[in-house]
């Protein structure tokens, strides 16, 4: 065990950060759930490749810089550290990237990996279906092998980023007669193909952050099935362990929150016209610590699972706790920054009254979905019990 | 940059695994209860044999010269089989302390440091922010406090009054005695008069770095027990740990007990290494810790239903083991006390990047 940074290692943080600091937009971009802010995200990968720093774990063949996953923490941090914009392709590059590299064919990596990095082509994930959430087998969506291509037929829902997204991946039924995991296929299909429909749907802060997919004989070749027919249950698995284990959600991002929570925690004691809860609860003080402990916790199970996985270990089902751990964190962080805020938590950051509310609000909206996306925490907590613990299936 | 463990490192922890394991049975432990001392001296006899009463004695004194982080894997095992002997406190406590003694008391250290490795001799620690001393009838010497002096004693020289803990294993003792210029062997009169202080200090850290690790243990502990016991156990015609309810009792547990590992481990390497963000880190793995093996006595007793109230389960061995040390070496207000003064201070440095810093 050495818990310190490697000469190189310190080289490597300093590089990300003069770049960033040299280039990260000084006005904050739109929400990339608005057209324009789309736009303005997409231009952001755009130049995040052109310095190479757009997928620091990629292959350098691939525009990447073939880091390891310790360098890719630095990296995280120094990206949040910095205040740069969100990552519109997340769902790309960290989800669908990684899945390609292990199951794609020479081809299908030269034809999609490079215009993921430039954030020429954006992905949007095709999970869900109206009858199959938390249930992910129900999936009824199909592709009926014709010839040379597929013909798909079904709908697919929460899709984010769908709205102004190119492409969406996700799993169909190509075998009519089966059932539940097997018979599935995993598939990439252009937005633009003739038979997608895609509806947005409002999020709770009125913006399309996601939406429905609806495919109406949609002819997609077969050179875009990913990992072979009948496979798609397995390659999904894949993608979904990417997602749960390490790259969704790294720690760098709770760390700046948890600092910005105690910054407003120490901003409004004894400061505040109105008593603020900072002053008079003791419960917040306890949250703001507790918020700040388990961002660093988080941070150093990351480091350590990094680490074990650079030696050459796998992850386990441990990961599943991952997900449990920081959606709830964030959750518990956002609802102790409006509880500080008080009377003005709910208001908008323009509203004229608003004075110092920042972005708080946003995150607490957004904070409410984390126990729900990318594996609802109740799933978590079964596979937790079942794979982890080894209790009985239901 | 690499936390992980060394091969050594996790070898060692298997093959006294596998030892505490087979020797220290809940068996052996309810028989203990009922001896006179509730300590073996075949057991400490076993523990010695195996080098572990030696680990962080300096090889000088004829120890292996290892460290906390050497060592926390195995005293996180000692939490999990609940060993009654003051193994833990010993290593982590009472032979750094006495090895951090000054140059004037090289003949002391010696004579106690190469005793203790070999198992010969006991020691048990008074610290001032204990209100009892654990094991002080079996101990041959005893190091206790005086304001912030630190004190040397003998058997002959302490009056012991028995206290009954709520943990039939643990055995506490009020401690009469008269501090004189014989028995000093650190503080003021001696060389620098903050050196006992520093010293208490340190074996504050320390002892709260060794609940913490046995915290982990018991909490991991009383899963594994309680998830035994849901799948024995059942209702409505189906083991009780197929039901979601009790499932998600237990994953609660996995979770807390899963982002409790690595504030031990980093705080066992601050230790090691005297960094200075120590405090800090051994107040996190201490809290987090603690509040793993809460949560995992009071889900272990709920999945246990009514069985898990009663004396005949092993649960109990556990988890009262976990209550009676969510105390010692700091309550868990003064530990987050310490944290909030970290985070609070003007000149803290948090957010990304700063965990390693």
């Amino acid at each position: 065990m050495d818990l310190s940074y490697t000469d190189s290692q310190n080289a490597f943080r300093e590089e990300v950060r003069n770049w960033l600091a040299q280039n990260v937009p000084a006005q904050p971009l739109q929400s990339f759930d608005t057209e324009e802010g789309f736009r303005q995200h997409r231009e952001w990968e755009a130049q995040l490749n052109d310095g190479r720093w757009g997928m620091v774990t990629w292959p350098e063949a691939l525009g990447g810089r073939g880091c390891d996953l310790i360098e890719w923490l630095i990296f995280e941090e120094e990206y949040y550290r910095s205040g740069a914009p969100a990552r519109v392709n997340q769902n790309g590059i960290f989800l669908l990237g990684p899945t390609l590299m292990e199951f794609g064919t020479e081809e299908q990596k030269a034809r999609f990996l490079p215009k993921m990095a430039t954030g020429e082509e954006v992905w949007a994930q095709g999970w869900s279906e109206p009858g199959a959430g938390s249930d992910m087998a129900a999936i009824r969506s199909k592709a009926e092998r014709v010839g040379d291509h597929y013909v798909i037929n079904g709908q697919k829902t929460w899709s984010t980023r769908a709205v102004w997204a190119d492409w969406t991946f996700g799993i169909f039924r190509t075998d009519p007669e089966s059932s539940r995991h097997k018979g599935l296929t995993f598939i990439l299909v252009p937005l633009d193909a003739e038979g997608v429909t895609v509806r947005p749907i409002p999020q709770l802060d009125g913006l399309p952050g996601f939406a429905e997919i609806f495919f109406d004989n949609v002819k997609v070749p077969v050179e875009n099935v990913l990992g072979g027919e009948g496979m798609g249950w397995h390659v999904a698995m894949s993608t979904a362990g990417f997602e749960r284990g390490l790259m969704l959600r790294s720690p760098a991002r709770f760390q700046e929150t948890a600092r910005r929570l105690v910054e407003l925690y120490k901003a409004n004691l004894g400061h505040s016209e109105i008593k603020s809860s900072a002053d008079i609860d003791p419960a917040v003080g306890d949250a703001v610590m507790k918020a700040w402990m388990d961002a660093e916790a988080y941070t150093l199970n990351t480091y350590m699972t990094a680490s074990r996985l650079v030696q050459g270990g796998k992850i386990g089902p441990e990961s599943s706790t991952n997900k449990i751990f920081w959606s709830e964190l964030d959750q518990k962080m956002h609802e102790t920054a409006m509880s500080i805020l008080g009377a003005r938590a709910e208001l908008w950051p323009h509203a004229p009254a608003a004075g110092e509310v920042g972005k708080w609000l946003d995150g607490f909206l957004f904070s409410q979905a984390g126990p729900i996306y990318a594996g609802t925490n109740e799933i978590q907590r079964n596979i937790i019990a079942e794979r982890m613990l080894g209790m009985p299936r239901a | 940059m690499n936390f992980t463990f060394t091969e050594d490192q996790l070898m060692f922890h298997d093959s006294v695994k596998s030892f505490l394991t087979n020797e220290v049975t809940p068996e052996r432990i309810r028989e203990l209860w009922e001896s006179d001392t509730g300590r073996s001296s075949e057991l400490w006899g076993q523990l010695a044999e195996l080098g572990l009463t030696a680990m962080t004695v300096p090889e000088a004194f004829g120890g292996l010269g290892m460290n906390e982080l050497d060592f926390v894997l195995l005293a996180e095992e000692c939490g999990y089989t609940a060993l009654p002997e003051a193994l833990v406190e010993t290593v982590m406590v009472a032979v750094p302390l006495i090895s951090s003694l000054g140059d004037e008391q090289a003949e002391f250290k010696e004579s106690w440091l190469s005793r203790i490795a070999t198992g010969e001799a006991r020691v048990a620690v008074g610290h001032p922010d204990n209100p009892l001393v654990p094991d002080a009838h079996v101990a041959d010497l005893l190091l206790l406090a005086n304001g912030d002096e630190v004190h040397a004693l003998s058997q002959g020289q302490v009056q012991l009054t028995e206290n009954p803990s709520v943990d039939p294993s643990r055995k506490l003792f009020t401690v009469e005695w008269t501090p004189s210029t014989e028995t000093l062997i650190s503080g003021a009169g001696i060389a620098d008069g903050t050196a006992g202080k520093q010293l208490w200090q340190d074996a504050l850290d320390r002892g709260a770095l060794a609940v913490a690790a046995q915290q982990l243990g018991l909490a991991r502990k009383m899963v594994d027990l309680s998830v035994d016991y849901t799948f024995e156990r059942k209702q409505f015609g189906k083991p009780i740990g197929s039901f979601q309810a009790v499932k998600h009792l237990m994953s609660n547990v996995a979770v807390q007990i899963e982002f409790a590992k690595s504030p031990l481990y980093k705080a066992a390497y601050s230790v090691a290494y005297g960094l200075n963000s120590r405090a800090k880190d051994v107040s996190h793995a201490r809290l987090v810790t603690t509040d793993a093996a809460m949560l995992g006595a009071k889900n272990g007793i709920q999945s246990h239903g009514a069985m898990g109230y009663t004396w005949e389960v092993d649960l109990q061995i556990f988890m009262k083991r976990a209550w009676a040390l969510a105390s010692s070496y700091g309550t868990q207000g003064f530990h987050k006390q310490r944290i909030k003064q970290f985070i609070l201070a003007d000149e803290a440095q948090l957010g990304a990047g700063s965990t390693f810093a």
